[in-house]
């Protein structure tokens, strides 16, 4: 046994503990939550599952979500790829401090990020004020939603899209130009090509996160069912009133969504890890 | 600095890597789409909370964040998030180990559920754990055997906090551990050291940092989060409130001023938290590469 023993860990009763521990403790925190999600939506049986997913308000809920995403997700792809095209392919004074700012709204309360929109925007903000001569009012409807998911899910496709181009380095795009292929060329058929994978994933991150949000929604939706209600607040709303079958069945329609996203998330890294083209040796460090 | 480019003439390296870099197209555009957007979206919004903050006097402000309603809920935010940090720390290192140095049925499964609390809503997170560990759910049942209670009270936010922010420190580890060299390790071995000694000498050294960045981000997302915790706390005054629902409460009392008094209080806070961060991400990521 101890001639086997070359690593830290390697016996077999270190190995059986360790891996024990860790499946219980997910099992316990992650596997079983996951299952009581869609064993309390089914609680009442198939019957009342439906009608509580085709309920009126539920219906809205779950198209004002989806509407919010549509919005969503296209505005901040082209501001994650513009970003991360920025600093990943020049060098400029200030460029350390943009990626830093990228991150806000992940440190960011979610409440606290509502409550900046509410203040900016809402009826005694200073643009909300200025808007409010015009009968524009953003917030407690549709674009305030909008406005606050779009700032909690900014950092996602960047976030993917930058370690990943500044591995690749930009010889081949530097080619192309040199070559004579025009800058939107070069992107579509170089750049897009090679950060196709992690642009999906951040894409698909910026939905998931984008159809859950919750804390920041919360504060500037005004909570009105069938107008401002997105799935997520629907869910606390139906809590609330007691109906638990109901909520988990809204809850589970969002947890069927998280799953997507982990299947896609497994997906995206194996195509990744697939050599499809070996990379192009890089020179140095 | 980045690659060499191959059609490398004689000039001096900085200039050349400079001039270079000005070769592709776009940086017009993709610059200022993201200044604009940055201004736009992260930072004009700040200027609402610098103007309604400013608009209170010293007392006032001072009088708003040290309420004692609202200082007990800084004490129950920064506790819960340390435990559930901490035991995230332990967590996460576990679950890194054994993903990276052991196979066994169901990996894969495991590896991608690990993500399943950045995926998952916070509400339905909430309402999940709140079902399970309420008294009569399946963990409080059996915890309540054992005199734990955890739904309503603050080892509820713990569990909350702990959930959402499962995914930092395996997934900081996680990589650091894939590359690590197996030499020195299996020297130490082979020279009879123990693994324990091995792990605190050898491993442990190269890991911590990735482990400090990951309890400090699971930390910084502790403190702000909301959706998940409010279901299962309780929210008792004084008790199980955290700060975010203090805000919160303060808005639904319509008192913005004292709203954003919290708000701006624990936005420094998370800003700092931020800026430490990537400083420390920065420099333990050069002395990584200048080796």
């Amino acid at each position: 046994m101890a001639a086997k023993h070359h690593r830290v860990g390697d016996q077999p009763w270190v190995r059986r503990i360790l891996v024990g521990l860790a499946l219980s403790i997910t099992v316990i925190l992650l596997v079983i939550p996951l299952v009581v999600i869609f064993y309390q939506a089914l609680s009442a049986g198939w019957s009342t599952f439906t009608s509580n997913v085709l309920d009126e308000y539920t219906l809205h809920a779950i198209g004002l979500t989806l509407f919010v995403a549509l919005l969503t997700v296209p505005l901040n792809l082209v501001f994650g790829t513009a970003l991360a095209w920025s600093v990943t392919r020049f060098r400029f004074p200030g460029r350390k401090l943009l990626t830093t700012l990228i991150d806000i709204p992940f440190a960011v309360s979610p409440v606290v990020a509502g409550l900046l929109y509410l203040l900016l925007y809402g009826r005694n903000g200073w643009v909300g004020s200025w808007l409010g001569q015009y009968d524009i009012q953003l917030m407690f409807s549709w674009p305030g939603i909008v406005m606050v998911t779009v700032f909690v899910t900014s950092p996602f496709v960047a976030r993917e899209l930058i370690p990943l181009m500044q591995q690749q380095g930009s010889e081949e795009e530097e080619a192309g130009v040199v070559l004579g292929a025009s800058g939107w060329r070069v992107f579509r058929k170089i750049t897009l090509p090679n950060i196709k994978w992690a642009l999906i994933y951040g894409v698909i991150l910026t939905n998931a996160r984008a159809v859950g949000e919750f804390g920041a929604v919360s504060v500037v939706s005004g909570n009105i069912r069938g107008q401002t209600n997105t799935l997520p607040l629907h869910v606390e709303l139906l809590y609330q009133d007691y109906n638990i079958v109901g909520a988990f069945a809204s809850a589970s329609l969002l947890a069927g969504i998280a799953i997507l996203t982990l299947i896609a998330k497994a997906f995206v890294e194996w195509r990744q890890s697939r050599p499809e083209q070996p990379a192009p040796e890089k020179g140095g460090v | 600095m980045s690659a060499p480019s191959q059609a490398a003439g004689a000039a001096p390296v900085r200039r050349f890597a400079g001039r270079s870099k000005r070769v592709l197209p776009g940086f017009g555009l993709s610059l200022g789409i993201s200044l604009f957007f940055v201004s736009l979206v992260l930072l004009l919004p700040l200027t609402g909370l610098v103007m309604e903050t400013a608009g209170m006097t010293w007392d006032q402000f001072w009088f708003t964040v040290t309420d004692p309603r609202v200082v007990e809920s800084y004490k129950v935010t920064l506790w819960t998030a340390l435990a559930a940090s901490l035991f995230n720390g332990a967590f996460g290192l576990l679950l890194a180990w054994v993903l990276v140095r052991y196979d066994f049925p169901g990996k894969r499964l495991v590896d991608a559920v690990v993500d399943l609390p950045f995926a998952l809503p916070t509400a339905v997170a909430g309402i999940t754990l709140a079902t399970l560990f309420a008294t009569n759910g399946w963990y409080g049942q059996v915890l309540e055997k054992i005199g734990v209670e955890v739904a309503f009270t603050p080892l509820g936010i713990v569990v909350a906090m702990a959930f959402t922010s499962i995914p930092f420190v395996v997934r900081t580890v996680q990589p650091v551990l894939e590359e690590l060299s197996p030499a020195d390790e299996e020297a130490a071995v082979s020279l009879g050291a123990s693994d324990l000694r091995v792990f605190r000498k050898v491993i442990f050294p190269s890991l911590w940092p990735a482990v400090v960045t990951g309890i400090a981000l699971s930390f910084t997302r502790s403190l702000g989060e909301f959706g998940a915790i409010i279901f299962i706390a309780g929210n008792t005054p004084y008790v199980s409130e955290v700060t975010s629902l203090m805000i919160f409460v303060r808005l639904q009392e319509y008192d913005y001023a004292a709203a954003s008094a919290i708000a701006s209080l624990m936005l420094l806070v998370s800003l700092c938290l931020l800026f430490a961060i990537n400083l420390w991400q920065g420099r333990y990521l050069r002395r990584l590469e200048g080796r």
